[in-house]
């Protein structure tokens, strides 16, 4: 509507010219705005679509010397090479078991935490909570696993305070394999419960005070408010964040696993990740690498596309 | 209408606050235990048991950090970098972003193409290609530009320009404005401060950037603070990574504890996002919440 008048009289002279040259005209007409499209879409197409199509080297035997195009054709091999691997086998079940982990007790800490938070009174007290708990949110992974590191070393202060006050022996917190996944999970939520939560806050500002009124006025106590109207108001939400997260499924988040792994937790914490970059750069098999890179970003894909329809059928939003 | 609260109510209210002060204070405990032990000298942390407060602050950790060149360069390159970066990253989002509210030919593949990067990524290794074909590996643009425009950004400020009333635009058409005088000229000067907003954004992420940092730079001489921060503290490694410090301070026989060392060094990268903190919580609700209108 904006450019109704201007196309009206753009079209009027263009159709005395040459009316089978419209698109062209279009183009013309449109140059400005596609001049300031273009630096954002080569940025797409070459870092971005590009890499989509490199991926071709997971059916090759990539060699850097004959490069995407000429390096020697192998089919499925590497794929077939993924479930074979008896590293990766158990480079699949770690990732599987941290998603398990991490959706069991760190994904419902935000909406607890968003719940609690919607029941505070005192508008004051509750943006000043807000600010404390958002702020690890904007801390990089290696300040938070560099805290930790200080924490949990053998001399550390829960080692220390461990032994001043029960007399234990040291905790291996950071060698002992048993410790890895836990403490991935609350780091998780250390960092990233408090900023998870203004997405269910935003949510809960939504919902019209009066519903609460009436429910008090029929006599429903807090904790039955907050079961018939306030989880409701989220349950979209939630559904949403849960199909994003199967998505997902088999990406752990490599900055954090990496900075966490050493020689001690390699078995128990490797994940396809980390994987990844140990086999397809620290040890140059480009080709295999792709091929679980590949396999990893292809199932998220089908389960992304799967959990939406599903959740569509049984009457919920979707994501798309 | 005011309601009069029940005694299990002012109870449960009370029990949910003590539960949220508490869960504060965790959140905030390591950031003091870090800072006052980083303040702490060479014989307290040695000989105290559990220290939680030094009675004499000194700042032998941070005059070590200080006189080390390897901290100090890491420290200027994350500041270029932070600012350069997050320079490019609002011209090309900014400008992408507008033209897609523009309804040029083609837009809805245009849009598509962003939408799509959110469900599937090319991966690690295709995208270190051809960053490394593009000739960017060892030189700092590695960290600027493969990472420049982040779609949920791209997206989020698409929706921020089409709530500019749009009869702005409908009168600069008529007095014979283009696209490009539109964005220069209405666009950007209205959305100042929405600018500022994703410009910290992307500056907090350039100032967190470890990933990108270990993937392209191969030559220790361009660390960034987050990478000379992990070999100081997770790896344990203070005396070799800043060496030249080292080497000054074993000969005045006054080597801090690498613990302390480490501490320091954490607040000096946390402090710039202290800083910037305010700033950013004053945008970012709303920008998680434009984030989730459906477009």
């Amino acid at each position: 509507m904006s450019t109704t008048s201007v196309e009206a009289g753009n079209t009027v002279i263009e159709s005395k010219k040459a009316p089978t040259r419209s698109l062209a005209a279009r183009l013309f007409r449109e140059r400005y705005g596609f001049l300031l499209l273009l630096p954002g879409l080569v940025y797409f197409i070459w870092f971005r679509y590009v890499p989509m199509l490199g991926n071709i080297i997971a059916f090759e035997d990539y060699s850097p010397f004959k490069g995407f195009l000429h390096s020697d054709w192998v089919g499925l091999k590497h794929f077939k090479r993924i479930f074979e691997d008896a590293e990766v086998v158990r480079v699949i079940g770690n990732t599987l078991w941290l998603f398990f982990l991490q959706t069991l007790f760190a994904f419902p800490v935000p909406i607890i935490l968003a719940l609690m938070l919607n029941e505070v009174r005192n508008q004051r007290v509750k943006r000043l909570i807000q600010s404390v708990v958002y702020l690890p949110h904007f801390l990089s992974w290696v300040v938070v696993v560099g805290i930790v590191t200080i924490f949990l070393k053998t001399e550390g202060i829960v080692n220390k305070g461990l032994h001043f006050v029960f007399g234990m022996e040291p905790i291996q917190f950071l060698q002992e394999p048993g410790w890895f996944m836990p403490l991935i999970v609350l780091e998780v939520i250390w960092k990233e419960a408090g900023w998870g939560t203004i997405i269910f806050l935003a949510a809960l500002a939504g919902v019209n005070p009066t519903l609460y009124e009436a429910a008090i006025v029929d006599g429903a106590s807090r904790w039955r408010q907050m079961w018939h109207i306030t989880l409701p108001a989220i349950r979209g939400t939630i559904i949403i964040l849960l199909i994003l997260r199967l998505g997902s499924v088999l990406d752990s988040g490599f900055t954090q696993i990496f900075l966490m792994l050493n020689p001690f937790t390699m078995d128990v914490g490797n994940v396809l990740d980390t994987f990844v970059y140990f086999k397809g750069i620290q040890q140059s098999d480009f080709s295999f690498g792709t091929a679980v890179g590949l396999f990893k970003g292809l199932v998220g894909l089908v389960l992304i596309l799967a959990v939406n329809r599903l959740a569509k059928k049984f009457g919920e939003e979707g994501v798309f | 209408m005011p309601i009069k609260r029940t005694l299990s109510d002012r109870i449960t209210d009370g029990i949910n606050l003590l539960l949220l002060l508490l869960l504060s204070l965790v959140m905030l405990f390591p950031f003091y235990y870090i800072t006052a032990v980083s303040f702490s000298s060479y014989e307290e942390f040695v000989n105290t048991e559990l220290l939680l407060f030094p009675k004499a602050w000194v700042l032998d950790a941070y005059r070590f950090i200080f006189d080390s060149k390897e901290f100090i360069r890491s420290i200027g390159v994350t500041v270029y970098i932070t600012i350069v970066g997050a320079l490019v990253s609002l011209l090309l989002t900014s400008t992408m972003a507008f033209s897609l509210t523009r309804r040029l030919w083609g837009q809805r593949f245009y849009l598509f193409l962003v939408l799509f990067t959110f469900i599937f990524g090319a991966g690690m290794i295709p995208t270190y290609l051809i960053v490394k074909a593009t000739g960017l590996i060892n030189s700092y643009w590695s960290l600027i530009i493969p990472d420049a425009i982040s779609s949920f950004n791209l997206i989020v400020m698409r929706q921020f320009f089409m709530s500019i009333p749009e009869e702005l635009n409908e009168a600069a058409v008529i007095d014979g404005a283009n696209d490009w005088q539109i964005y220069t000229r209405i666009i950007l000067p209205l959305s100042k401060p929405a600018l500022a907003a994703f410009g910290l954004f992307y500056a907090v992420g350039q100032w967190n950037t470890y990933f990108n940092a270990i993937l392209y730079l191969n030559d220790p001489a361009k660390w960034t603070v987050q990478v000379i921060l992990r070999q100081i503290v997770i790896l344990d490694d203070a005396a070799n990574t800043l060496a030249s410090a080292a080497r000054d301070a074993a000969r005045s026989a006054h080597l801090p504890p690498p613990e302390t060392i480490g501490m320091a060094a954490i607040i000096l990268a946390t402090i710039p996002i202290l800083i910037v903190y305010p700033f950013l919580q004053k945008h970012f609700a709303k920008g998680v919440m434009l984030g989730s209108v459906k477009g």
